[in-house]
């Protein structure tokens, strides 16, 4: 059963608070069984408690799927990118590097490369994906489009992503501000030299500790 | 005709061709061919041709054709007196581990591993035995001194012989039984968990999962009938049931090139993805042009960049010191995807989704 075109995923990592559930409830996915395929990714952990959650964005045209020597990746008709066929994929990392959004993981002990199928089992039944279910601040969003314009009147879903020269289209979307002109697309490259700002360490604990001992 | 399907035709013609001729020559001019046997030798013949043009189809597409070249010019360097001994261990304990034992799928699970262990053992032996009899490249023949002794023939040579009651011969002569037995476990556990495995009934497909295993099933059931009905039936309805065999057999060779079975020689490339992983670990490594990290060989991610560039992916960075996305490593692009969503809050007038 395919997944309802009316039920779309969008992603908006400026709320991730970073707690990890949707990793725990990754894992829980009958079809990865206790290995969660999401990615909760630090963007400078020693300075910032900023964290992106980070699913399959299931690409129109998957590089993933495009790169491998095997043909062991393929996209169902509803559009959802599926992990690698276990009787064909040979494990060569192919897919991992050149995923643009760092998706696919290689586990090396199955020479298998597994990646989040946006929990087919549930979505093609009709149920949210797991990480969608227990994000406790809406980062991952599973529902319809009206049901997020709603809930988020000051956000707007983008689903086209740029990579230097290479525009990809993906299924699932993600929240940008609605700005007066519309976003098209979202420049990844182009935070090559963006810090991690918004949710800097500001409060300098160990500077304060150190200095406090220095005094005494 | 595209220049590849001509390409790929013309392998196929070919190989198609050896194996007619070989089958000629290893069956004394036809003279040790079983005349019965004559469906199944044309339906090998259409799998090899079918096989041959997917498999020369597929080495033509940019990233497994890249790998087809790496591998032979790893395989080579095998060869060579420095790496000679070094690689030719690993590559028989590759073969031994991955592909006799298949322990990769050992430690996916512990029943997924039966399941394809029996299967392929089971098909493996199967196809050992019945192609070379079916060819006529073996043949067994009775000694004229001595009835009771049978002699294997292999392409009308003569090699031992052994009586025909005893515990060789009746091994030997029953080796499909044990064959059909050891695929029967294998698809029994195989559709066990695929009726009950959520994961797997999820994404199952008719074709791609099913009809494989009952083929397999139907045509080691229908063989142990065979073997049934000339042991405890006296040949009841045997002539039906070798004709009903022999469907199941033909039907699957047809589809051998079209479906699952495929990957039977796609693995191959395992052992050529694991040399090529090998050799990269070896040589310079590719640094991260954002965090600085080591993150893959420079070798796999050059390769990389000249196969995206052949499928028409333009992943160049023209105006920055990073030339092409693919110098950037996975963790660092899911942590760019965070900062270019958070920098175009951080921009918007007064929203702060914060």
């Amino acid at each position: 059963m395919p997944v309802h075109d009316q039920m779309e995923f969008f992603i908006d990592p400026s709320r991730c608070i970073g707690c990890q559930a949707c990793v725990q409830a990754c894992g829980e996915c009958d079809t990865h069984k206790g290995v969660p395929m999401i990615h909760l990714e630090y963007v400078d952990r020693g300075h910032s408690t900023q964290t992106v959650p980070v699913v399959c964005m299931h690409c129109d045209s998957p590089t993933c799927a495009e790169v491998c020597p095997a043909d062991a990746i393929k996209k169902t008709a509803d559009g959802v990118v599926q992990t690698a066929r276990k009787p064909r994929c040979v494990a060569c990392n192919n897919c991992v590097l050149a995923c643009p959004f760092g998706v696919p993981k290689m586990m090396t002990d199955f020479e298998l490369m597994m990646k989040c199928d946006m929990c087919y089992d549930r979505t093609s039944a009709g149920k949210k994906p797991m990480c969608a279910t227990v994000c406790p601040s809406g980062a991952l969003f599973f529902g319809t489009r009206e049901r997020i314009e709603t809930m988020r009147p000051r956000g707007t879903p983008v689903n086209q992503f740029q990579f230097g020269t290479q525009t990809i289209t993906t299924k699932v979307s993600m929240m940008v501000p609605k700005y007066a002109a519309r976003i098209e697309h979202i420049d990844v490259a182009a935070a090559m030299n963006e810090g991690s700002g918004g949710k800097s360490i500001s409060l300098n604990i160990l500077t304060a500790v150190y200095n406090a001992k220095d005094e005494a | 005709m595209s220049t590849e399907k001509i390409k790929a035709t013309i392998w196929a013609t070919l190989v198609t061709a050896v194996l007619a001729r070989l089958i000629v020559l290893g069956s004394n001019n036809l003279t040790n061919f079983d005349a019965a046997l004559v469906g199944y030798t044309f339906a090998t013949l259409f799998a090899a041709f079918g096989i041959t043009r997917r498999y020369a189809l597929w080495l033509q597409r940019p990233p497994t054709s890249i790998y087809w070249k790496r591998g032979w010019s790893v395989f080579f360097r095998m060869f060579r007196p420095r790496y000679a001994v070094g690689n030719l261990i690993t590559f028989f304990r590759r073969l031994i581990i991955d592909f006799a034992f298949t322990s990769f799928i050992w430690r996916r699970g512990k029943l997924r591993w039966a399941a394809h262990w029996f299967t392929m053992w089971g098909s493996l032996t199967a196809s050992a035995v019945t192609f070379p009899l079916v060819f006529g490249w073996i043949f067994f023949g009775t000694i004229t001194d001595d009835p009771g002794w049978y002699r294997v023939y292999v392409v009308g040579y003569p090699t031992f012989a052994f009586p025909i009651q005893s515990f060789i011969g009746f091994m030997i002569f029953h080796a499909l039984v044990w064959s059909a037995i050891m695929v029967i476990v294998g698809v029994l556990l195989a559709l066990r968990r695929r009726l009950r495995d959520h994961g797997a009934i999820s994404k199952q497909q008719f074709g791609e999962d099913f009809l494989p295993l009952f083929l397999l099933f139907a045509i080691s059931v229908t063989g142990l009938m065979l073997t049934a009905s000339y042991t405890w039936m006296k040949g009841y309805s045997y002539d039906f049931l070798a004709i009903l065999h022999a469907i199941t057999v033909i039907f699957t060779l047809l589809w051998l090139p079209f479906g699952k079975f495929f990957h039977i020689f796609q693995r191959s490339a395992q052992i050529g993805v694991a040399f090529y992983k090998d050799v990269g670990r070896q040589g310079e490594q590719a640094m991260c042009r954002r965090c600085g990290e080591p993150f893959a060989s420079m070798m796999h991610i050059r390769d990389l960049i000249a196969v995206e560039q052949q499928l028409g992916y333009n992943y160049q960075m023209p105006d920055s010191p990073v030339e092409h996305y693919q110098w950037i490593c996975p963790r660092c692009r899911r942590a760019l995807l965070g900062l270019a969503q958070g920098s175009l809050w951080a921009a918007s007038p007064g929203v702060s989704p914060k």
